[in-house]
């Protein structure tokens, strides 16, 4: 098929640049290890309480792993439990969170911290906090009529 | 001598009475058969009453948001919410786009046959049944689940049903415009088939392909799991059916602005279509990257393996290369007519295109916009950064940019030819005039609120959220602002509604008797002959199926492997 002589040049200009960004992307992906939450355990989500983890919500000091903290959130029409998360500022952090009902999400704001929450599955982020300050956490998936009431704080605060 | 006078005087009546009877025969095939026209204007009709309704929702909603407004009677904001999704995203679009189909096909592959014309009136009907079951159970408060579903949140089966009956109404509708076109092919062998036409066909396939997930969503998991067939569904499968289709459907808004932007805009302001080959490799293009892509609307979600995620993403961004060609074709269009016109120098052309002509003007402000819109979107569907806006109000700005901008406007600028065209008047001057003022009030409350919405995004404002102040969080004290912003931009786009249905009113029933073009571009002479594959379905179906098949079998497989207790229903609002 015939090409005008300046379709090809802008062609080649925007695929190039396609494929460039895309490359990005992927190194970014499978050599940086950067993928957004894709965690793969499963839970029965009517007994969440009485799993481990979640039968225990909040901040945990763990060794021996490749994060400093765990923190451990489970959702519920309209709340999140615990309401207040305090971590110590540059702590690598894995937040571990479920749902016990409908989709949630959980969303620190101004953060790339964002995951959705669905019955059955455990979803999973590790991050380093490396800012002091109050973060809000706040459902961006539409849950119900109390949706814009649900929300948490993140707070990063000074090593004592 | 008289004689001879006489003779020639008679002779030249003759000859005038011919070529008025060649005008007239002219003029009716280029017009839409009348019987099609009450067709098309029957689905516009529904159209616009959803464009009413889902406006009037639109600005409750961001009156509400700016948390100086509350909804009386009860009415809850995600009832109000779902009544704007629903009738815009869904009922305003198909409608209008079957209508516009219609008329499309009608005019460039001929009438229907009464049973084409028979299959597109069930279809109408279908829908129309639908979309009424639909609304009543929304109205009731029975149903404020929005139009994405979210399952495991439960609505009364009916309202299910009243969908299920849309998709389906959809598709014999697309079926009885799509013979049309087979006939066409039948009867004119080893023929380029007419432009608008094939577009249309190809729309009608992306639509039946990408509603297959959506129809055993809604079929298999959500109708049984509503009558209480069955106690549980399984979520994140009726999630990934919901986005298998979800994607494809902003295609399907897309592909009929692209139809009115290839077709008819070249003959608006007298110029030709760049390429007809081009146009065609587009529209197949755009089919077979509109259904393997939908992961990246689920990034975030748990469940699925990220490399999964990372393919579709890659195919996703396949889109860029239609999106380019097509910028390419319209502005290459638009520069061979304004230098044709005298235009002169770099940018000397811009000023020769007949920026008083709403019939321009609309879907070029569409064009425009499109750009951000694009963009934008390629932030969403980029692996990482998808994690910084997902879900947040920046998502709700760009399709506000896309769909309600660029294939909105460009809807708006076809009705000023289409609705007189099918209804025997024309676009007076004063109309065109109301029409361009129209286009710069959407423009203009469109860029407020969508801007607003972007940056209050950004700053990590929740989509799809009543107005709250989290508890007098700090952050959310930045976003208060944004919200005013968009109740100022929601406000000048309902009157910009308003202004265009007063324009729609008087096309249909007070604006002065006469004939109004249906503008049908013709390719440009050095383009060169369309290449026969490019009309061959069947390539073009393997490929879309076989690529579907590659970005879903597995991750399908592996949710349906590992799924864990499905979930009861929910009626949480």
């Amino acid at each position: 098929m015939h090409l005008h002589k300046y379709e090809k040049y802008w062609l080649t200009f925007g695929v190039g640049s396609l494929i460039v960004f895309l490359l990005i992307t992927g190194i970014m992906a499978f050599h940086n290890g950067s993928h957004p939450p894709s965690a793969k355990n499963t839970i029965n989500h009517e007994k969440v309480d009485e799993i481990a983890p979640f039968n225990k919500p909040g901040v945990h000091k763990v060794s021996g792993k490749d994060w400093d903290y765990e923190v451990v959130v489970v959702a519920s029409a309209f709340y999140y439990n615990p309401p207040e998360l305090k971590i110590p500022v540059g702590s690598k952090v894995k937040f571990i969170a479920t749902s016990k009902d409908v989709v949630h999400g959980f969303e620190i704001s101004g953060t790339n911290v964002n995951m959705m929450l669905e019955p059955g599955y455990i979803s999973e982020y590790t991050t380093t906090v490396d800012k002091a300050g109050e973060y809000l956490i706040v459902c961006n998936e539409y849950c119900g009529a109390g949706h814009a009431q649900m929300h948490s704080m993140l707070k990063v605060v000074d090593k004592e | 001598m008289s004689q001879t006078v006489i003779d020639q005087s008679n002779v030249n009546e003759e000859n005038v009475t011919v070529s008025r009877k060649i005008a007239k025969k002219t003029t009716e095939l280029l017009k839409v058969d009348s019987k099609d026209a009450k067709l098309t204007m029957a689905h516009i009709f529904v159209a616009f009453i959803a464009l009413f309704l889902g406006g009037t929702a639109g600005l409750l909603q961001v009156l509400v948001r700016s948390g100086h407004f509350e909804l009386p009677w009860g009415i809850g904001y995600y009832q109000v919410l779902t009544v704007h999704g629903v009738l815009l995203g869904l009922i305003l679009t198909t409608f209008f786009i079957m209508g516009f189909h219609i008329a499309g096909v009608s005019r460039t592959s001929g009438a229907l046959s009464s049973k084409q014309r028979l299959l597109c009136w069930i279809g109408f009907w279908s829908m129309t049944i639908g979309t009424a079951m639909a609304a009543a159970m929304v109205l009731l408060n029975e149903a404020s689940v929005l139009y994405t579903f979210y399952a495991p949140l439960q609505a009364h089966w009916i309202f299910y049903v009243g969908l299920a009956l849309v998709v389906v109404g959809s598709w014999i509708d697309g079926l009885g415009q799509s013979l049309r076109w087979i006939q066409w092919r039948k009867e004119n062998p080893h023929q380029t088939s007419p432009l608008l036409s094939f577009m249309a066909v190809c729309n009608n396939l992306m639509w039946f392909v990408a509603t297959i997930g959506l129809a055993i969503e809604v079929l298999f998991q959500l109708i049984p799991w509503s009558l209480g067939l069955v106690d549980r569904v399984n979520i994140l499968l009726s999630r990934t059916l919901f986005w298998s289709f979800g994607h494809a459907l902003v295609y399907f808004w897309l592909l009929p602005a692209y139809m009115v932007w290839y077709v008819v805009v070249p003959k608006v302001i007298g110029g030709k279509i760049f390429s007809d080959a081009l146009a065609r490799l587009s529209f197949m293009l755009f089919v077979i990257f509109s259904v393997p892509v939908g992961l990246h609307h689920q990034l975030t979600e748990p469940g699925i393996d990220g490399s999964w995620k990372f393919l579709q993403v890659v195919l996703t961004m396949m889109v860029v290369i239609p999106s380019l060609l097509t910028a390419f074709s319209l502005f290459a269009t638009f520069e061979m007519r304004g230098r044709e016109l005298g235009g002169k120098g770099v940018f000397g052309w811009l000023k020769k295109l007949p920026w008083g002509d709403a019939r321009f003007f609309a879907p070029f402000m569409g064009m425009l916009i499109f750009i951000p819109g694009g963009a934008g979107g390629i932030v969403n569907a980029s692996y990482q950064m998808n994690q910084l806006i997902h879900n947040t109000i920046w998502v709700t700005g760009h399709f506000h940019l896309t769909v309600a901008t660029a294939v909105v406007l460009t809807f708006f600028g076809a009705s000023y030819w289409l609705v007189p065209h099918l209804t025997g008047r024309t676009l007076t001057k004063q109309l065109n005039r109301l029409g361009i003022i129209q286009t710069i009030v959407w423009a203009v409350g469109m860029i407020i609120m969508s801007s607003s919405m972007h940056i209050e995004g950004l700053l990590g404002a929740p989509r799809r959220s009543a107005f709250s102040d989290y508890g007098g969080a700090e952050i959310a004290k930045t976003w208060a602002s944004y919200q005013v912003a968009q109740a100022v931009g929601g406000t000048l786009l309902f009157i910009g509604i308003i202004l265009f249905l007063y324009i729609f009113v008087k096309l249909c029933w007070f604006a002065p008797k006469g004939e109004q073009e249906f503008p049908i571009g013709t390719v440009a002479p050095h383009a060169q002959k369309t290449p026969a594959f490019l009309e061959n379905f069947k390539i073009w179906i393997v490929i879309l199926v076989a690529l579907i098949l590659i970005a879903y079998t597995f991750p399908i497989y592996d949710i349906i492997q590992n799924s864990p207790l499905g979930s009861i229903g929910y009626k949480l609002w």
